[in-house]
């Protein structure tokens, strides 16, 4: 019987590349042969744009990066403000960050969580995490009048105080949601179809994590205790107790299970940040103008996806010369397509979703 | 109520026959008579069940669903049948014209064929036919055909694969079907539906056939096309696989045929497993087309609840589960009910 390989474009219109990413597959019937992934189809001139534009203006942009994880972009860019010019952030905005921050995780794990249960056919799942995360776009909403793109965070603290109300919807919201991760335990991960689906699916090896430089949630799958926010404390995660869930195979099962787990974890956090917030005031003094010192600065924050890396290069002036945003799916991405050969078409949707990668941030 | 419709049926006998036609055309006219009341029978059910599945799928997700259209948004699949009229119906280029517009025609064929013979009640059968499972596992193969027709014409690769893909799993999966039934044929002795009900008179088949049923279950989603063997549609993988290419009413009638299958295989269910139209506990007083009705809506349930609980099966994992799992079980259960028969009979055990 004489066999011939197809080309398969799968992409940039398609349901379940979560955007407009484009992978050409090159099949043997449904095994998958060969794969080269064009991303670049929401590409915007981001880093080009800000050029342009004054430090604070810059924000707004970070927000179109990870839009499914607005604040902690915001959070990446200003960090790298406030180490470039040495401002003390207070307090009290710093522990508004982490519960804001730790929401917004909480939100893109469900989105991702939601849309890998979409992905390998079950649409009742990505429905019972949206439903969740309407809890938190509504106190997203409350901070910062925006669901997808809050520009929360400003240079110094953050925009506003927390309005009335938000404390108890917060507290609220964090006492139920281990039921809701009850219900997705059981609707999702222990169903023995999505099991068979997911375990042992496109294993990534503790080393091979590393050599391709991969960081969030995927990493850790692999067995790396690597989280920016215990490694290397940034703003006041150091005060926080919580633990950095690890999974041991690396498979589609783990990365997806592991971003459960840091929900619960992220659920922690805020906890304890609520109890101890303090008063005080929400802004570092900051001149009007800002006009960094020349010079430049690279800072890393933990991003729901990754490592979100910010460098910024100042000339003095009030616009930054250079920035650069190391975005952690952009960089996820490198491994993806030595890691679907061999695999089914089934599988390559499986292990994209399990990437869990906002064309956004990838296409910058 | 019990004998409305056969009735009705005779009296349009009698009605031709005083005015005075020859017996044949006098059976030409009441079967067609019967054949169009069955079609309608089928696309009110279909219809119906559009809106069903969107109520059942929306109580599931925590959602409202359609209630605009009409009382509870009832006519919403009216709406969007009327919308799906009228638009354009978009020919890809280089397709073999006639067989990609011939498939949806066609799609409707093999289901309606079979609601011929089954009984939708006491005496309610179109054509008593003595084969009528071989008759049913035979028309339900042919579909496979269709479908691979439409995704093969569509000249498009999506559809190529879901092409594929429906044939390697119609052809694994009539077997377990066709093996689960054989149980219960074996228990009766005939392969005539009317028979099959009136022998289940004193205990249905789903006790004495537990494993035949379940098998009959897994079988019969995957027959049907939905989740979790949707691999052929498989939306998150190939778009909606044969077709992709399809727009207006060549689609709509795909999407409608789906449902005239799941109505039949609902329907055969009822029949082999649960007794058809008899009813049960004695309570005779209900008719008896609407025990099958109820016992054909508990299926149509069922078969919705798992569509929306479970997520998508892979493809090798499928073919594995059945020619590993299903068949095995299909064979040991067809020799335990033989045993358990010969010993029943021989030695009244």
């Amino acid at each position: 019987m004489k066999t011939q390989e197809m080309l398969l474009n799968v992409g940039p219109q398609h349901p379940s590349t979560h955007g407009v990413f484009r992978v050409v597959l090159t099949l043997d019937g449904e095994t998958v042969v060969n794969a080269t992934s064009v991303p670049g189809y929401l590409h915007r001139g981001i880093e080009k744009l800000v050029e342009s534009r004054t430090y604070p203006q810059v924000l707004p942009y970070t927000d179109r990066l990870d839009y499914l994880a607005g604040i902690l972009m915001n959070w990446g860019y200003v960090h790298a403000m406030e180490q470039l010019m040495e401002i003390e952030v207070p307090e009290r905005a710093e522990y508004i960050r982490v519960i804001v921050g730790e929401l917004q995780r909480i939100a893109s794990h469900l989105v991702a969580t939601g849309a890998y249960a979409g992905d390998v056919g079950g649409l009742t799942g990505f429905i019972y995490c949206f439903r969740d995360r309407e809890d938190i776009m509504d106190m997203i909403e409350m901070v910062s009048g925006a669901r997808l793109t809050p520009s929360y965070m400003r240079i110094g603290g953050v925009a506003g105080d927390l309005p009335d109300g938000f404390l108890e919807k917060c507290q609220k919201f964090i006492d139920y949601l281990p039921t809701a991760i009850e219900e997705y335990n059981g609707l999702i991960t222990g169903n023995e179809i999505f099991q068979h689906r997911t375990k042992k699916v496109a294993p990534i090896t503790a080393e091979k994590a590393i050599n391709m430089s991969l960081s969030g949630p995927i990493l850790r799958a692999s067995g790396v205790n690597y989280d920016l926010r215990k490694a290397r404390p940034y703003s006041i995660y150091d005060r926080f107790e919580f633990d950095v869930p690890l999974g041991s195979n690396g498979d589609c099962f783990d990365r997806f299970y592991l971003r459960i787990l840091e929900m619960t974890q992220s659920a922690r956090i805020i906890r304890q940040a609520l109890a101890k917030l303090p008063e005080g005031p929400i802004n570092a003094k900051v001149p009007k103008i800002i006009k960094p010192p020349a010079g430049e600065v690279y800072a890393e924050t933990e991003s729901s996806k990754g490592i979100m890396g910010v460098y910024v290069v100042s000339d003095g002036s009030t616009k930054p010369y250079r920035v650069h945003f190391r975005r952690p799916s952009f960089v996820n991405m490198g491994h993806f397509d030595e890691l679907i050969r061999g695999w089914k078409i089934a599988d390559v949707i499986a292990i994209l979703g399990s990437f869990d990668i906002v064309l956004g941030e990838v296409d910058c | 109520m019990e004998n409305i419709f056969v009735n009705a049926a005779g009296g349009i006998r009698n009605l031709l026959e005083s005015a005075g036609l020859p017996g044949l055309a006098v059976d030409l006219i009441v079967l067609t008579v019967i054949f169009v009341a069955i079609l309608v029978f089928v696309l009110l059910n279909v219809l119906w069940l559009v809106y069903m599945e969107r109520k059942v799928s929306a109580f599931i997700q925590c959602r409202i669903g359609p209630n605009r259209v009409g009382p509870m948004g009832l006519f919403q699949t009216i709406a969007d049948t009327v919308k799906l009229i009228s638009k354009e119906i978009i020919i890809p280029k280089n397709t073999n014209k006639k067989l990609f517009l011939l498939a949806p025609v066609m799609i409707f064929m093999p289901p309606m064929a079979v609601f011929a013979v089954t009984p939708f009640g006491k005496g309610m059968v179109a054509l008593d036919l003595n084969i009528g499972v071989y008759y049913f596992v035979a028309l339900a193969s042919l579909s496979t055909v269709i479908i691979w027709t439409a995704g093969w014409t569509s000249n498009n690769k999506y559809s190529l694969l879901g092409s594929m893909r429906v044939v390697a799993q119609m052809v694994s999966y009539e077997v377990p079907l066709l093996l689960s039934i054989v149980g219960v044929v074996l228990l009766t002795g005939t392969l005539n539906l009317t028979g099959i009900i009136t022998s289940q008179q004193s205990v249905w088949f789903i006790f004495l056939q537990p494993l035949a049923f379940l098998i009959y279950l897994i079988a019969a989603v995957a027959e049907t096309n939905r989740t979790p063997f949707d691999l052929v549609e498989g939306e998150s993988e190939i778009i909606t696989g044969p077709f992709t290419e399809y727009s207006g009413m060549g689609f709509a009638f795909f999407f409608l045929a789906e449902y005239a299958n799941v109505l039949l295989v609902s329907m055969l269910a009822s029949i082999l497993f649960l007794g058809g139209w008899l009813a049960p506990f004695g309570l005779t007083f209900i008719p008896s087309w609407i025990w099958l009705l109820l016992k054909v809506y508990l299926m149509i349930f069922i078969l919705m609840w798992l569509r929306w609980t479970y997520p998508r099966i892979r493809i090798d994992q499928m073919m594995a589960f059945c020619w590993k799992v299903l068949v095995p079980l299909a064979i040991v259960n067809i020799f335990v009910t033989g045993i358990g028969k010969y010993l029943y009979e021989s030695v009244r055990w």
